[in-house]
């Protein structure tokens, strides 16, 4: 049985349908990538996977029970953490209190804490009693990936990673990729940058208009395909 | 040698109205309530200690301290029950419905305790005095001051050392992303709120104490929070203890001059403050 399962997926914005039957799966261990354009509907998929965005009954599940219903906090207790989109670091907090609020309430016994954090991305130490936000665009992407790591979560959902940052900072953030997994989190990426999310992930989702037009590992998908299923056929 | 007394006077008059003023600040401070009853919601605090005062015998020190966690509770339920319902973009529907709340406990109050004014009495506490040399301070406003300023460090303890602390500020910057990292904002503003009101009993008792109250009273309360509030700057809990002794030290002042002028001396300093510095003394950077 898959980790994490999405079964016909759908999700609104008020009267407006973002997400329409989207079926993804992802098995412990295995990282998947989301790829799409702009407004294709990823950032909304992964909202509707922690919670954010309500679901239907039936339409989510995560280790074995169903979680679509649930609210965002009951999701995260159970073992999911989310990197949102645009870092979303909290300004009155610290760096290191920016990581320790990722474990609020939760002792989930594993590999992260402070200081495995620290050694993922030294630069935070030394950064740590600074407020979170004052900290260049790649590092306060760090603050953000060690907070979700902090809970040890067995999936780790990050949104667009790369998001206006410059490539050498994108590669060092992917660099942590490996260490990530072999922590034990399962990890599903959603990138506007194809060429980082192929090298990293052993499947690929894509995503145009809130369906999945293409999935497939990615030595399997020809360049053709790939843009095709992102840009529309015709493009 | 009088206007040192009066300054004196006036500054731990201040820490009465920081009292007033720390719970108002700790709910607007975390979620963005401006909760219109809150000096209603001391007045209720106060008959609350002497209803515990008459049936269990107790001194209003020890009637407070039995009242502090019914007023926690009380605190809790009222976040859940009601306003965390109307939270929300629009700051109308918390401001109406805080409104009628405070109609709703005024007259509540006169309904079971009529409008005769009550008083709390601490026994020979209440008229002693410690003589400093310069000034001599009644022993009853030094500890209002004194637990003005153990409020102001324990809350700033609260927000800056420990984990629930950490939650309030993060839920304070950005409540959904507060949501990824499991915290429930519902039950966070609960608390707050349960928070809020336990500095509301302390205000409350130090009320009973230094002056008569009757169930009117709590709208001009509020207004001497607001103001402490808005002079320290929205979100500073220190600010709000200089918000506060500037008003109580304004008071005085006014009132040696001419006593009908004190209160309107109090309102004079809030003004000219916000004239001067609009986002008041120690306002906070990103609000």
């Amino acid at each position: 049985m898959a980790l994490l399962e999405t079964r016909g997926l759908t999700a609104h914005y008020g009267d407006f349908q973002a997400l329409f039957g989207v079926d993804i799966t992802l098995e412990a261990g295995e990282t998947i990538a989301i790829i799409g354009s702009n407004g294709a509907g990823k950032t909304t998929l992964m909202r509707a996977i922690a919670g954010l965005l309500r679901s239907a009954p039936g339409m989510v599940h995560f280790d074995g029970q169903e979680i679509g219903a649930r609210s965002a906090a009951d999701i995260m207790g159970l073992g999911i953490a989310m990197v949102p989109e645009g870092r979303r670091l909290f300004p009155s907090l610290s760096v290191e209190e920016n990581l320790m609020i990722g474990a609020y309430g939760r002792k989930v016994p594993g590999p992260w804490h402070l200081d495995s954090v620290y050694d993922l991305f030294p630069i935070l130490k030394e950064r740590r009693h600074s407020p979170g936000t004052a900290l260049s665009g790649g590092q306060q992407q760090m603050v953000a990936v060690g907070r979700a790591l902090m809970s040890n979560p067995k999936v780790l959902l990050c949104d667009e990673l790369s998001l206006g940052l410059a490539p050498v900072v994108i590669r060092d953030i992917y660099a942590a990729m490996p260490r990530i997994l072999e922590g034990g989190a399962s990890v599903v990426i959603v990138e506007q940058d194809i060429g980082q999310a192929l090298k990293v992930a052993s499947r690929v989702y894509c995503v145009m208009e809130g369906r999945v037009t293409l999935t497939g590992r990615p030595a399997d998908l020809s360049r053709d395909a790939i843009h095709n299923a992102y840009f529309g056929a015709a493009a | 040698m009088i206007w040192v007394d009066t300054l004196v006077q006036g500054i731990l008059l201040g820490g009465l109205y920081a009292l007033f003023a720390a719970g108002l600040s700790l709910v607007f401070g975390i979620m963005r309530l401006v909760n219109l009853a809150h000096g209603d919601l001391i007045i209720l605090g106060a008959y609350l200690i002497l209803v515990i005062v008459s049936v269990l015998g107790l001194n209003p020190f020890l009637a407070a301290l039995v009242a502090l966690p019914l007023m926690f509770c009380f605190g809790w339920v009222l976040q859940r029950v009601v306003l965390n319902r109307v939270l929300g973009e629009d700051i109308l529907p918390p401001l109406l419905v805080t409104f009628g709340l405070s109609v709703v406990i005024q007259n509540a109050l006169q309904e079971g305790f009529t409008s005769d004014s009550q008083r709390l009495r601490p026994g020979p506490v209440e008229s002693a005095s410690l003589d400093l040399g310069i000034v001599t301070v009644g022993v009853m406003p030094l500890l209002t001051f004194a637990s003005a300023i153990l409020v102001i460090v324990g809350l700033n303890q609260l927000f800056y050392r420990t984990a629930l602390g950490r939650a309030f500020r993060a839920t304070s910057d950005d409540p959904v992303t507060a949501q990824l990292m499991g915290i429930r904002p519902d039950n966070l503003f609960a608390v707050a709120t349960g928070i809020a009101m336990v500095v509301v009993t302390i205000a409350a008792m130090y009320l009973g104490v230094r002056a008569n109250f009757d169930p009117t009273i709590g709208p001009a309360r509020l207004i001497y929070a607001f103001e402490a509030v808005i002079i320290g700057g929205l979100g500073s809990l220190w600010g709000t203890l200089a918000g506060g002794v500037i008003i109580g030290v304004a008071q005085t002042m006014g009132a040696a001059i001419n006593p009908e002028w004190q209160i309107l001396a109090g309102h004079v300093a809030f003004l000219v403050v916000l004239l001067i510095r609009p986002r008041g003394l120690f306002p906070r950077a990103q609000d």
